[in-house]
């Protein structure tokens, strides 16, 4: 369960974002997971509160997305849908393929608070 | 009477909009600020550093990865003596607990140093810095690094070596890539050891793992070796000096050597955002 030390790693990203940014804390986080990250989404969202905790990020809201396991194909060049333990080509059986999507293990975008109460 | 101009607004209900107050609205503004980076990146930046020391010295670093008791540290211990003839090697050990690994390697004549990561099921770019303190790189030109044993997590850490070697001992079945594609997919080495154990445990077929490895686009050689059996071990040597050579020559063009698959592809998929 290396997902917690992933988590604490996202915290101080996103701690540094929104510093950067004046913000006051942070609403939503937004990341991209895929299947090959060896990261588990579900295990990252149980850890996540644990690692926000007292952080500017406590409270925020985890969107995570999961990228399709997707592939190029080097011999028939087409690009074809994957699986996890199966990255050959749907069209020709290939298995000299590259990995297009699926694998991805990113922080794509970060929601801050700027301003505060107004009546 | 509206909720837009506060006309609305009475001395009798000003307490419950008031901050704090019941009724209160908070108009907070949100702001989306894209950041498209990769969420291990102070791991990887600390990586990278560590390649750049590696490679300013001109070391070969290997990380070793498999499950617990593949026999990464007998592979290590079965070959030190034939590549402590041609080169000066030293060792990192991770694991959980214990001075074991390091004391087995230490005993073999070899700079070993333990890492005991307590509850960590993974090593990572900052605890290898650490250790590397503790090494003198001009002094060496081979450094293996004997990840913690586990086929998940360590597959996500890059940790600056120059290739992966992953073990799959015989005992572990031949299904393994494909439960743990994550660790398999980023071998730049495959090692089938315990292929002793080949005549008693026949359902483990080699072709069965060599098409699993292959099922995750992976073109790594996949070596049969056992430490009972010296002669077997003559390929992993080969390949080693064959790693260290490419090294050597891309160390001298100012490039520096990579896992085939890195722990983070971010970098890649970045671009094709």
């Amino acid at each position: 369960m290396h997902e917690m030390a992933v988590c604490q790693g996202l915290i101080d990203q996103v701690e540094e974002v929104a510093r950067a940014e004046h913000g006051r804390r942070v609403a939503r986080i937004e990341l991209s997971v895929g299947p090959l990250s060896g990261v588990e989404p579900q295990l990252l969202q149980q850890a996540f509160p644990l690692a926000a905790a007292g952080s500017l990020a406590e409270g925020a809201l985890l969107a995570i997305e999961t990228a399709p396991v997707r592939v190029h194909c080097d011999e028939c060049g087409h690009d074809s849908e994957a699986g996890p333990t199966r990255l050959v080509c749907r069209h020709c059986g290939n298995w000299r393929t590259r990995l297009l999507s699926g694998d991805e293990l990113l922080l794509m975008r970060v929601e801050i608070i700027r301003e505060q109460a107004y009546v | 009477m509206c909720d837009t101009c506060g006309c609305n607004v009475t001395h009798g209900n000003r307490h419950l909009i008031a901050p704090g107050g019941k009724l209160a609205r908070v108009g907070e503004q949100s702001d989306a600020i894209t950041v498209l980076k990769g969420l291990l990146s102070e791991n990887d930046h600390a990586a990278a550093h560590n390649r750049e020391h590696f490679d300013r010295h001109g070391v070969l670093a290997l990380n070793l990865m498999s499950s617990p008791g593949a026999g990464k540290t007998a592979l290590l211990e079965a070959s030190l003596e034939r590549l402590q003839q041609r080169y000066r090697v030293a060792v990192i050990e991770g694991d959980l607990e214990t001075e074991n690994d390091a004391q087995r390697i230490r005993a073999r004549g070899v700079q070993a140093v333990q890492i005991v990561t307590g509850t960590a099921c993974h090593l990572d770019a900052h605890m290898v810095h650490g250790a590397l303190h503790q090494i003198d790189l001009d002094s060496i030109d081979i450094l293996f690094i004997e990840n913690v044993g586990n086929l998940v997590c360590p597959a996500s850490f890059d940790l600056g070596q120059h290739r992966n070697i992953t073990l799959l001992s015989v005992p572990e079945g031949d299904d393994k890539p494909s439960k743990y594609p994550v660790m398999f997919r980023a071998a730049d080495l495959v090692a089938v050891t315990k292929v002793d154990l080949l005549p008693v445990l026949d359902d483990f077929s080699v072709e069965r793992a060599v098409d699993n490895v292959r099922a995750l686009a992976n073109a790594a050689p996949v070596l049969e070796l056992s430490t009972r059996r010296e002669d077997s071990l003559q390929a992993w040597l080969d390949w080693l000096d064959a790693q260290v050579e490419q090294h050597r020559v891309s160390c001298e063009r100012g490039e520096s050597l990579r896992p085939r698959v890195q722990p983070d592809g971010a970098h890649l998929h970045r671009q094709a955002l």
